[in-house]
């Protein structure tokens, strides 16, 4: 590993007058809703997103509010029904999918690249654009009376009997997909031909796989949920059996076509939920990714096997024993790189010097988090047990770990690890690592009870249950309020932080990676010359030595 | 902390703007004309692949349905006149020749050839949604459209009447995103129409009329399938 440039790094004075950066370049409305520049479409998606998280959060709230007690005393179970169905849609399509990649991925992904934009910056607004209009569809449905299906609006109750708002929150899910397409295309693109010089495969910071592996399954998956939801809007505005069995419709071909996307769409949220965390480890440990290759590799890994195991959810749906077998061992394999990746990260702190910054609790939450996750994803992938346990909160609680324990902790580090570079302000440290501790707590206060009330029989999706499932259910409650008040904490602190946070410096937690290099917040170009990388990914120890140096020096 | 940097600017010189003024037509977040290109034309490439695994969706549950009604799906055939599949068939495969000259004429720099060119392609891709039209009015008036207009009975065994209606769902969806396909296909021929008459293509740029051509080629092979999947196999 040499390094003939770290070595007489010198140190950027900060200039006396204010510099030209992405957020003081142009001013006014159309500057922001015009713009091609990547920082400035993921502020637009940051709050955007943001927007939709908190709409989701509040009917989560409410069903948490009705589930305080065994009968149905706040909504009538059809209320309830819708609101978990918007919960879930809002959640996933508008929330978890886009987050990470089009919040963070798009700001920093074409910084580490040392390129000055994503290859096609007008597609990236337009995917923006197209997010929204997918998200208008899916805000008028929750004001004309909301949908009653799931977020996996099975067939045929979807397509012939309910009498809500199906198609319109369809039509939603259908556009925006459009959205996490084109920028999976861009990503893709942008990694293969804007890499700056010398910036080689096995030179690319690991958020950089893990995007390219998220962008490719966005690819590959996301078109067949087009389809099949073309197919459903279709059977429902015809009335013809596409899925219906009564008029010679399959509904477990759907089921298929669902899930062919559904499932690799659980790894389009928690991949880059490892990007970041790959990206936190190395900086709060000062140290290399154990195994970078073998990390770098399992992100393509889970990308391709995370293809090959979608009938896993259809054990109970009439599918013959032998390709459940199938699946059933699909899905334990996919476990084997995610478990790499867990190792490593852990294997990368040992003997390190681990600072304990907010990104880091944050990741430490996601570690342990997503490994009950990932472990009792491993429980529902035996046939048995999947028997047992289906559809009820057991399922609810594990892929919540996984969603929420793994994809919003790495999202709520991330947004804190490069929140600097994006506002050029740190956070409050404090407040911070209050948020991280209510995040964590809360979050096991709501989560795990449900693993227990769901193992002794509690179904998913009633708003009225046994009254000997009360006490699971209050803590779970009480654990949900917790949970909010860990999610505002930095929606005021970060805002606040804005005006009155300190001025944070290009490189406030002394990070290797070119997104580092740059000012915080970066010019509108990202450099002012095109970089030329010559060192490794996370070469910390030359890192250090060059810092030492320049100190003593 | 200290805030020191990694600063990799260690070559002078080596990344200045090169002498000769930039190409009119290069973005600014571009290096050169190449990379731009490579660029386009890798974008192009993912997105056909995008669009296999969308048509790839509805080809699998055609085959599923195609093996659950055999019969059905047979019958199905039989309404469709291959004769007129066949024309536009050649139809659409002589618009994809006129789609590649185009590509070879805007990277020659050849201005009329290249307008010329893309107007036929223009053409012959409307003369397929046109016929295509036809095809959809006299299922129409058959009672062949899916829904409450399904007035069709199999008169030899009506129990197959359902089948029908389902080959005839796939069949309408199928061309008709194909032929929603050639219709944005067509849209953006005008604008390259436009773009070609006004000499704006050349031997360093050319890679809008190369990644339409790969649109093109795309969408005429998606045919390609539906044709003996749709007409022909009985």
């Amino acid at each position: 590993m040499t390094s003939t440039t770290i070595d007489d790094a010198p140190f950027i004075e900060p200039s006396a007058t204010a510099p030209r950066n992405y957020l003081n370049d142009e001013y006014g409305v159309l500057s922001w809703l015009l713009t091609r520049d990547h920082k400035r479409i993921a502020i637009l998606y940051l709050f955007s997103v943001t927007v939709f998280f908190t709409v989701g959060g509040i009917l989560a709230f409410l069903m948490r509010l009705e589930l305080l007690t065994p009968q149905g005393d706040l909504f009538t179970s059809d209320t309830y029904n819708k609101l978990f169905t918007l919960h879930g849609i809002v959640m996933i399509f508008f929330f978890l999918i886009p987050a990470i990649p089009a919040v963070l991925g798009n700001f920093i992904l074409p910084i580490m690249l040392g390129a000055k934009d994503l290859a096609f910056p007008k597609i990236n607004l337009l995917s923006w654009y197209i997010y929204m209009i997918g998200g208008t569809f899916g805000v008028y449905v929750i004001i004309a009376g909301g949908v009653d299906t799931g977020w996996t609006f099975y067939t045929p109750f979807s397509t012939q009997y309910s009498n809500t708002h199906v198609f319109a929150v369809t039509l939603g899910a259908f556009i925006t997909g459009f959205s996490s397409i084109l920028t999976g295309l861009n990503f893709l693109v942008t990694i293969h031909r804007m890499r700056a010089p010398g910036l080689t495969w096995f030179r690319l910071p690991l958020f950089v796989w893990s995007m390219y592996a998220t962008s490719v399954v966005i690819m590959l998956a996301t078109p067949v949920l087009a389809i099949t939801l073309v197919l459903l809007m279709v059977e429902r505005v015809l009335h013809v059996g596409i899925f219906d069995p009564k008029l010679g419709g399959d509904p477990v071909l759907y089921q298929h076509m669902f899930w062919f996307y559904s499932h690799p769409a659980v790894y389009i949220m928690i991949l880059p939920g490892m990007a970041v965390i790959s990206e936190c480890v190395a900086a709060f440990t000062r140290k290399r990714i154990f195994g970078y290759k073998f990390v770098a590799f399992s992100s393509l890994a889970i990308a391709f096997l995370g293809f090959l195991v979608w009938a896993h959810h259809l054990f109970v749906a009439g599918i013959s024993i032998y390709s459940a077998m199938v699946f059933s061992f699909l899905s334990m394999i996919v476990a084997v790189p995610s478990a790499i990746k867990v190792f490593n990260w852990t294997a990368t702190m040992y003997r390190a010097s681990v600072s304990w910054q907010t990104p880091m609790l944050y990741v430490l939450g996601f570690i342990g988090l997503f490994t009950i996750g990932g472990v009792t994803g491993l429980f529902l992938a035996a046939l048995g047990i999947d028997v047992h346990v289906h559809d009820s909160y057991f399922v609810v609680a594990h892929f919540h770990y996984i969603m929420v324990g793994g994809t919003i902790m790495a999202y709520l580090a991330g947004i804190h690890y490069w929140w600097p570079k994006i506002t050029g302000r740190m956070y409050p440290e404090w407040w911070a690592r209050l948020s991280a501790l209510l995040v964590f707590a809360g979050f096991n206060l709501t989560f795990f009870p449900q693993f227990l009330v769901g193992y002794v029989g509690m179904p998913r999706r009633y708003h009225a249950y046994a009254p000997e499932f009360q006490v699971l259910n209050v803590l779970s409650t009480a654990g949900a309020t917790i949970l909010a008040a860990g999610y505002l904490l930095p929606m005021i602190y970060l805002f606040w932080s804005l005006k009155f946070g300190r001025k944070a410096g290009p490189n406030p937690w002394g990070a290797v990676g070119l997104e580092w290099a740059t000012a915080s917040p970066p010019p509108k170009e990202n450099f002012h010359e095109t970089p030329v990388v010559t060192w490794e990914a996370y070469d910390y120890p030359a890192f250090l030595k060059a810092m030492r140096e320049t100190q003593h020096g | 902390m200290a805030n020191p940097t990694l600063h990799h600017l260690q070559h002078p010189g080596a990344l200045e703007e090169d002498a000769h003024p930039h190409h009119p037509f290069l973005q600014h977040h571009f290096e050169d004309m190449g990379q731009q290109h490579e660029a386009s034309t890798l974008g192009m490439w993912f997105f056909v692949a995008q669009e296999i695994l969308f048509f790839g969706g509805i080809f699998a549950a055609y085959a599923v349905y195609r093996v659950m009604y055999p019969a059905a799906w047979s019958a199905g055939a039989h309404h469709q006149n291959w004769r007129i599949g066949l024309a536009n068939t050649i139809v659409l495969i002589g618009s994809s020749l006129t789609m590649a000259l185009a590509v070879w004429g805007a990277q020659a720099a050849k201005r009329k050839f290249t307008t010329l060119m893309l107007v036929l392609t223009l053409l012959l891709g409307m003369t397929f949604v046109g016929v295509k039209g036809f095809e959809y009015r006299a299922h129409f008036e058959e009672g062949l459209f899916p829904g409450s207009n399904f007035t069709y009975v199999h008169h030899e065994n009506p129990a197959l009447t359902r089948g029908v209606e389902l080959f005839m769902v796939f069949y309408f969806v199928m061309t008709g995103l194909h032929a929603l396909h050639m219709i944005i296909g067509a849209g953006l021929l005008i604008w390259f129409i436009k773009r070609a008459w006004r000499g704006d293509f050349g031997e360093e740029y050319y890679s809008p009329v190369e990644i339409m051509g790969l649109y093109w080629h795309f969408v005429d092979i998606v045919w390609i399938f539906l044709f003996p999947l749709l007409y022909l196999i009985h």
